[in-house]
């Protein structure tokens, strides 16, 4: 900054930004690579000018002009930009392309004050990925969460890698045993159900993932079921599905979803007469996790003609989803019509479930759905759950963090008696700090039937560098450097699709066999064990009473 | 691992050939605990065939409220089999002041009702009983049943049974399950012992149950004033059989199918499998995931086993035309009927229901894989 410039209240330095750029003169090369791949254009080159102080040779007397001086020099480097537009996110793509491995982004040893400039023009930040906690490494209660009963002596253990596994849940309306039983006998209509494996791709849509994502994840999926045997099963989002997908084979592994903005729904309507199969399910979303309340946002940078002929919108503008569908009046009636409606779709042979965001109101949700015949499920989204876009100070701070929500939830099924007929499907956070199967476990002896995870698959199976630290997080923006989450062929060719199907099938397989490891030692191989709450304990006091487990120190 | 030993014959038989076949089999229970089941009576209690007994123990402040509140709802002694016990108890049996046994006469405004309405009224009563029991710890009820018999005390089998004097002639059955505790999970308690009884309904297992509290939340959402108690992770087996007996109306051969059902691929293949699939689904949470085995006794009078889905335990049935025994272990086998043709031994495996009707001609098998004689 020069002397006489303007300090505005905005002005930063490097130093206030959250992310500071090291960069080694003597290592760099200049080829370029790095101000050329990063996403957010947070480094530009440089060019410094340097005073070199030469001292009198000695041996030249005392004749003047003899070299002793200041002599100017120019330099080029890389200069880290100050402006808040253009604060570095921390993604690292820089290092990832550094020949000579000379620059990397450091997070600043103090709290930014970035964060109190992002709101320029009035606009709140948004942003993408997940919710920012400060208790990142330590683990949240799901990571906590030990399972304690084991059996060894009293009974044979058994053999995770030997014995039969089942390891599968249902989808879908499950009637008491008296009335299903009736219902076989008198050949009358009873609710479609899906025996899936307990590991869900959570809703991403077509459109906030990248095409080569998307179709990544696609290619996993129908690896894992038709040539595994697993019946894995991923949500769409609201996004659509891809027209060939609609008529193929493979959509009997996809559950669609249809949310505010119904987006797509032209496309799958029209494709209905087409269907050579069923979609697994249908979701309807009330709610995200990742922003309670409010609806999807795909923002115009992302919206080309691929995104705006399948989303049936004109391309190049934003997409917000409104917070609420726009027939819902009341849940008593208006849900109970979506759902009808949407079995109606498919004649009755596709289960319909609605998908609300983790909240307090859970309970009441829940309440009415057991009174609802149609209602196939029900899937509450915690507060961890990620997102391609929203507004920052939702991600942060609202929402219901999952364990306890879907613990209530259950224990209520237990009291009505329906624990077996309304599945319960939790979302949100599962896997963040990498312990995939032991988080899913913990929430499936809370009572969930299944478990869905979204941000887990963008890291394990793609190499999505955001953190709950605040890394990266511009998949709003199509600008991710992986090429998951953007429309730009340039950015999402980085992405190799068949890689991408190929880390989703290693997941899925070693988390078959982490979740065994878990279940073995429990006894338990030939059914789920959804809600075994006595094999689970925490070391938390309050935690414990809170989930009506046991408390171990 | 609890030893179990069941048995059914033509002759009444004393107690004491299942006591002895336990004994046999010390090895694998603790004292904490033995129980029997008698039915198909014998002795006295072969002209009192309809008349409901109640088995139970009581202190005597106990036994004066049960005088009293049977009398208040009509209900008349017709019957009295008295245990008189020596003063001293042996090592770890508590002293008790009645073992009762008394067969009760229906009041007479119950001549009119329907049989199903006497055996929810008997169940009640019985759950009456225990309640007010469990108030004032001065009663146990086990059972309230024409034709039944139950006895549990903690201790060694053999040593309650001399205690006892189970000898005696009064007291035969044509079919009798017996258990010797071994208690690894839960508190001793008499409620914990083995057999369990509903409805007609008897079943003892061994093993741990690793699938128990979610079937107990389940069969306790059910509404039905019997599905309580649950001092053992086995009560469950009982309740589960009664439960597909009485409120689903499938015979013992799907008892397997409700408590470990056919693998998917085994379904599709399975003449049966519409049917099973959708057993199978509504009935998820009643799906044992063992190791256990349950031998136990049905309404009808025969006697079954089965095993879990790997079929950890051991189990075998034996026998001869009207004589014919289930035992946890061989040695049980064998000492309750030597002279039978040991190769016509029948262990039960991980797909088998193995029953013997109540004309005890034959051991009738069938594997899950066959097709089911369906909704009776």
């Amino acid at each position: 900054m020069v002397t006489n410039g303007n300090i505005s209240p905005s002005t930063l330095s490097v130093k206030d930004l959250p992310w500071q750029i090291d960069w080694d003169k003597d290592r760099c090369t200049l080829c370029g690579r790095c101000t050329a791949v990063c996403p957010v254009h947070a480094i530009e080159l440089g060019v410094y000018r340097k005073r070199h102080i030469e001292l009198p040779s000695l041996d030249a007397g005392l004749a003047r002009n003899n070299g002793g001086s200041n002599v100017y020099q120019i330099f080029q480097g890389i200069r880290q930009k100050t402006d808040p537009a253009y604060a570095c996110v921390g993604c690292a793509a820089c290092s990832l392309v550094c020949p000579n491995d000379c620059i990397i982004p450091r997070r600043s040893d103090e709290a930014d004050k970035l964060k109190f400039h992002v709101n320029q023009g009035g606009q709140p930040r948004r942003r993408g990925g997940r919710r920012n906690v400060r208790d990142v490494g330590q683990g949240g209660i799901l990571d906590q969460i030990k399972f304690t009963r084991i059996s060894m002596l009293t009974d044979p253990a058994l053999d995770a890698g030997r014995h039969e596994f089942e390891v599968r849940t249902l989808l879908g309306r499950v009637l008491p045993p008296e009335e299903s039983l009736r219902l076989y006998r008198e050949q009358g209509w009873a609710p479609p159900v899906r025996e899936i494996y307990p590991l869900v791709i959570g809703a991403m849509s077509f459109g906030a993932l990248s095409p080569n994502m998307w179709e990544g994840l696609q290619m996993g999926v129908a690896y894992l079921n038709e040539e595994l045997g697993m019946p894995v099963r991923m949500c769409t989002g609201e996004g659509g599905c891809p027209p060939r997908l609609l008529r193929s084979r493979f959509l009997k592994y996809v559950i669609l979803q249809i949310a505010s903005g119904y987006f797509g729904w032209d496309e799958i309507i029209h494709a209905l007469p087409d269907m050579q199969e069923d979609p697994c399910a249908v979701e309807i979303k009330y709610g995200q996790g990742a922003k309670p309340g409010d609806g999807g946002l795909l923002m115009w940078y992302k919206v080309n003609k691929l995104i705006a002929a399948i989303r049936g919108v004109p391309p190049g503008v934003s997409l917000p989803s409104p917070p609420t569908h726009q027939t819902k009046y009341s849940i008593e009636e208006a849900v109970a019509k979506m759902i009808q409606s949407m079995y109606m779709a498919w004649g009755f042979r596709v289960p319909v479930y609605p998908k609300i965001s983790g909240s307090s109101t859970a309970l009441a949700v829940l309440n009415n759905l057991t009174r609802n015949p149609y209602a196939a499920g029900l899937a509450i989204d915690g507060e961890d759950g990620g997102t391609g876009a929203a507004y920052n100070v939702s991600m942060d701070h609202m929402g219901h963090p999952i364990a306890s929500n879907l613990r209530d939830c259950y224990l209520n099924l237990v009291k009505l008696g329906k624990q077996n007929e309304i599945p319960l499907f939790a979302g949100g956070g599962i896997g963040k700090n990498g312990n995939l199967a032991a988080n899913a476990a913990a929430l499936i002896m809370l009572g969930a039937s299944a478990v869905q995870t979204g941000k887990y698959m963008m890291q394990a199976a793609a190499g999505c560098l955001g953190s709950e630290s605040d890394r990266c997080n511009i998949c709003n923006i199509g600008l991710c450097p992986k090429g998951i989450t953007s429309q730009d062929p340039r950015l999402y060719r980085r992405l190799d699709p068949e890689k991408v199907a190929e880390r989703v099938v290693d997941i899925y397989l070693s988390f078959d066999t982490e979740l065994r490891k878990i279940l073995a030692p429990l006894g338990r191989s030939t059914s789920l064990p959804i809600g075994m709450s006595d094999a689970l304990a925490i070391n938390d006091h309050n935690a414990a009473e809170r989930l009506q487990i046991k408390y171990v120190v | 691992m609890c030893r179990l030993f069941a048995m059914t014959s033509e002759k009444p038989l004393s107690p004491m050939v299942a006591i002895h076949a336990l004994d046999v089999m010390r090895e694998g229970h603790d004292g904490s605990g033995v129980g029997l089941f008698l039915s198909d009576l014998g002795g006295p209690f072969e002209e009192l065939k309809g008349t409901p007994i109640l088995s139970g123990i009581f202190s005597n402040d106990g036994l004066k409220r049960l005088d009293q509140f049977m009398m208040n709802i009509g209900f008349m002694t017709k019957y009295r089999f008295s245990i008189k016990v020596p003063k001293r108890p042996p090592l770890g049996v508590p002293k008790r002041d009645v073992y009762l046994i008394r067969a009760y006469e229906y009041p007479e405004d119950w001549e009119h009702l329907s049989q199903s309405e006497i055996d929810h009224r008997l169940l009640l009563i019985r759950l009456q009983l225990r309640q007010m029991g469990e108030e004032k710890e001065d009663m146990i009820v086990y059972s309230f049943w024409p034709d039944v018999i139950m006895l549990k005390e903690i201790g060694d089998p053999m040593n309650v049974a001399d205690y006892l004097s189970l000898d005696r002639d009064e007291l035969k059955a044509r079919i009798i399950l017996a258990q010797g505790r071994q208690n690894t999970n839960y508190a001793i308690n008499l409620y914990a012992c083995h057999p369990f009884f509903i409805q007609g309904v008897a079943t003892m297992t061994n093993g741990e149950n690793t699938a128990f509290v979610p079937i107990r939340e389940f069969l306790m959402s059910r509404g039905f004033p019997g599905y309580i108690g649950y001092n053992s992770d086995s009560e469950v087996f009982t309740h589960i059989l009664h439960y597909s007996l009485n409120r689903l109306g499938l015979g013992i051969e799907a008892y397997k199918h409700v408590i470990t059902p056919l693998q998917d691929e085994d379904l599709e293949r399975h003449p049966d499998g519409g049917f099973l699939k959708q057993l199978k689904n509504s009935c998820r949470r009643l799906i044992i995931d063992g190791p256990n085995c349950v031998m136990g006794c049905l309404p009808d009078r025969s006697l079954f086993m089965v095993q879990d889905r790997k079929k950890l335990r051991p189990g075998v049935v034996g026998g001869r035309p009207g004589l014919y025994a289930f035992s946890s272990e061989m040695c049980g086998l064998d000492s309750a009927i030597p002279d039978r043709d040991k190769s016509r031994d029948f262990q039960p495996m991980h797909l088998d229901t193995a029953v013997v009707a109540s004309d005890r001609a034959e051991v009738k098998t069938w594997s899950q894989m066959e097709t089911l004689a369906l909704l009776h």
